[in-house]
């Protein structure tokens, strides 16, 4: 089996820049490089994980009930991950607070679990779930680091502008730290994907 | 004038398809249309009424933003001679206010021309005259000391988010001059606001706090007079300060017809029952009408909230939209100390909910006409 055919939430099939799914959070975290970092990984792992699970049980679910199933299988994942991150990464835990607890909300999990999980393999599932998970964490990290290098001047919290532009007058734009500023970038990626696909047809 | 024609009709042709300058002919048109005749003129457009075509209308704004910008500039050189200790003459100072706003302007053109074209450019369209009014707004709307290179990422942002990804001019629903102001407001907040940069160059101990962050956070003596705000003899931006050339300013778009008079009125109408309200209810300690004559007030009514564009098209919206821009902005500045001018963001607001509003006016009339219908049929 390749691997190409997973590829697709990468770039064409992005679920935050074609599906526009994930984008609350995407909006909310991605001020610092940081905790958008450890966010992606979070659903990442959590969307891989429920899609295998779903996926290998898919049979002796009931389809009346299987979204309740589903909620069930996604909040053990989410709760699992964010213990970890409390006992490993505690201040990015305390800084993501309550968005860990709604990836149990994510509209690419719910997403991919009923239109894949439901419907295949646990090995296929289980990289469809890692490789949108990942598309998703791509778009997080590009905008994150804008943001956080506009905003504050930093990269993972180290300063990159340097002392001598301060003192010429350059300032750190403040609208980056706001929430509109990152709805903008992601409007902007998605505006410079869709006239290069354009010009691809 | 013959040989300058003469001179560009041969100079356009280089500008022509196939040509080795084709990539930059919609500057040469820009160029071309602004300052001679054009070889064809608007015949249809986004907000054409009568003959009168956008060009005229644009024109027209200019010049009646004039006055308020003359009167800026002497009141810009005026405030930093006398926070400086210098006795100057008119001339000085008004030769120091217009070497603020030179470049302030010239920033401007530049970095918004330059979208505008590129934009022009890539759709194949020819360079629309929007954005000459709204860069001859956006340094009248700034404090005098602002960074250029602010201005010009501010412009930058405004022309290319507010209006080209939109579609250019005439399908903006946010008016970009004020989207400039809001980016700096929000992006760079040290810049425009506090007491500080209303004078420019002043020494540290002079405080050139505005009326409204007086009433804010000042004391009552500090306040200026009436007289003094009508006037315009206080800091602020570049061209609110003067409400005398305001109206005159005014009076030109309403002889000429080319603002509307139902926003004006109702703006103010809106605003000075709301901070009478205030007023009497002991929230805000300065009569009603003075709350008009501080800030941005005037200028946003006459010349913000009556941008053809943005604005409620239909009457009765108009009314509407003009009637809770006043409020609104009277509501923000009294409400919310973070933000002590409230005309920005209430005409920002309302660019927003004039389509809605426009809806509204338009079912409502359907509906009517309908129900009239309906009841002619009944009776017979």
């Amino acid at each position: 089996m390749s691997l190409k055919k997973y590829l697709g939430p990468l770039s064409s099939d992005n679920p935050i820049l074609v599906q526009t799914l994930g984008v609350c959070s995407a909006l909310a975290v991605t001020a610092q490089l940081k905790p958008a970092l450890v966010m992606a990984l979070s659903v990442t792992v959590v969307c891989a994980f429920s899609n295998l699970i779903i996926s290998l049980i898919r049979n002796t679910i009931p389809p009346r009930i299987r979204i309740i199933v589903q909620l069930l299988i996604v909040s053990f994942w989410v709760i699992l991950v964010d213990q970890v991150l409390q006992a490993y990464v505690y201040e990015i835990s305390k800084l993501l607070s309550v968005f860990v607890g709604l990836i149990i909300t994510n509209c690419i999990i719910m997403g991919r679990l009923e239109a894949f999980a439901l419907s295949h393999k646990p090995w296929p599932s289980f990289m469809d779930g890692l490789m949108n998970g990942l598309g998703y964490g791509l778009v997080l990290i590009v905008v994150a680091f804008f943001r956080e290098l506009l905003g504050s001047g930093t990269l993972w919290n180290i300063p990159v502008v340097p002392h001598a532009w301060y003192e010429a007058g350059y300032l750190n734009n403040g609208l980056m730290i706001l929430p509109p500023m990152a709805l903008i970038l992601v409007g902007t990626i998605i505006w410079i994907k869709n006239s290069k696909t354009r010009r691809a047809k | 004038m013959s040989f300058l024609q003469r001179f560009s009709e041969k100079a356009g042709k280089a500008f022509e398809k196939g040509k080795p300058l084709h990539f930059l002919s919609s500057l040469y048109d820009a160029i071309d249309t602004f300052t001679l005749t054009p070889a064809d003129t608007t015949r249809s457009g986004s907000h054409i009424r009568d003959a009168v075509d956008m060009k005229r209308i644009m024109i027209t704004v200019m010049i009646a933003l004039c006055p308020a910008l003359f009167f800026g500039m002497w009141n810009v050189g005026h405030f930093h001679y006398i926070a400086n200790g210098i006795d100057a003459g008119f001339w000085q100072s008004f030769g120091y206010g217009f070497l603020r706003w030179l470049p302030l302007v010239v920033v401007t053109y530049v970095s918004g021309l330059a979208v505008e074209v590129t934009f022009a450019q890539i759709r194949g369209e020819q360079v629309a005259e929007g954005f000459f009014v709204t860069g001859f707004i956006i340094p009248m709307i700034m404090p005098p000391d602002v960074p250029l290179w602010i201005v010009a990422v501010a412009t930058v942002f405004s022309v290319l988010f507010a209006k080209e990804v939109f579609g250019g001019t005439g399908y903006n629903f946010l008016n970009p001059a004020l989207v400039a102001r809001a980016f700096v407001f929000f992006a760079y907040p040290s810049v425009i606001s506090g007491d500080s940069v209303w004078i420019s160059h002043a020494p540290d101990a002079v405080s050139g706090a505005t009326p409204l962050a007086i009433l804010v956070n000042g004391s009552a003596q500090q306040m200026p007079s009436a007289m003094d705000m009508f006037v315009g003899t206080i800091p602020g931006c570049i061209g609110e300060t003067s409400k005398i050339a305001i109206l005159i300013g005014a009076a030109i778009l309403l002889l000429t017809q080319v603002a509307d008079w139902r926003i004006m009125l109702t703006v103010m109408a809106g605003g000075y029952v709301t901070a009478a309200l205030f007023h009497i209810t002991g929230t805000c300690p300065v009569p009603g009408y003075e709350q008009l004559l501080m800030g941005g007030f005037l200028f946003g009514a006459v010349f913000m909230a009556t941008d053809p564009v943005t604005a409620a098209h239909t009457s009765t919206g108009k009314y509407i939209y003009g009637a809770l821009i006043g409020i609104l902005s009277i509501v923000i500045r009294m409400l919310n100390k973070g933000y002590p001018e409230g005309m920005m963001l209430a005409i920002l607001l309302m660019n927003i909910f004039a389509p809605l509003i426009d809806y509204c006016v338009v079912q409502r009339n359907i509906h009517k006409r309908q129900n009239r219908t309906k009841s002619i049929h009944n009776s017979r």
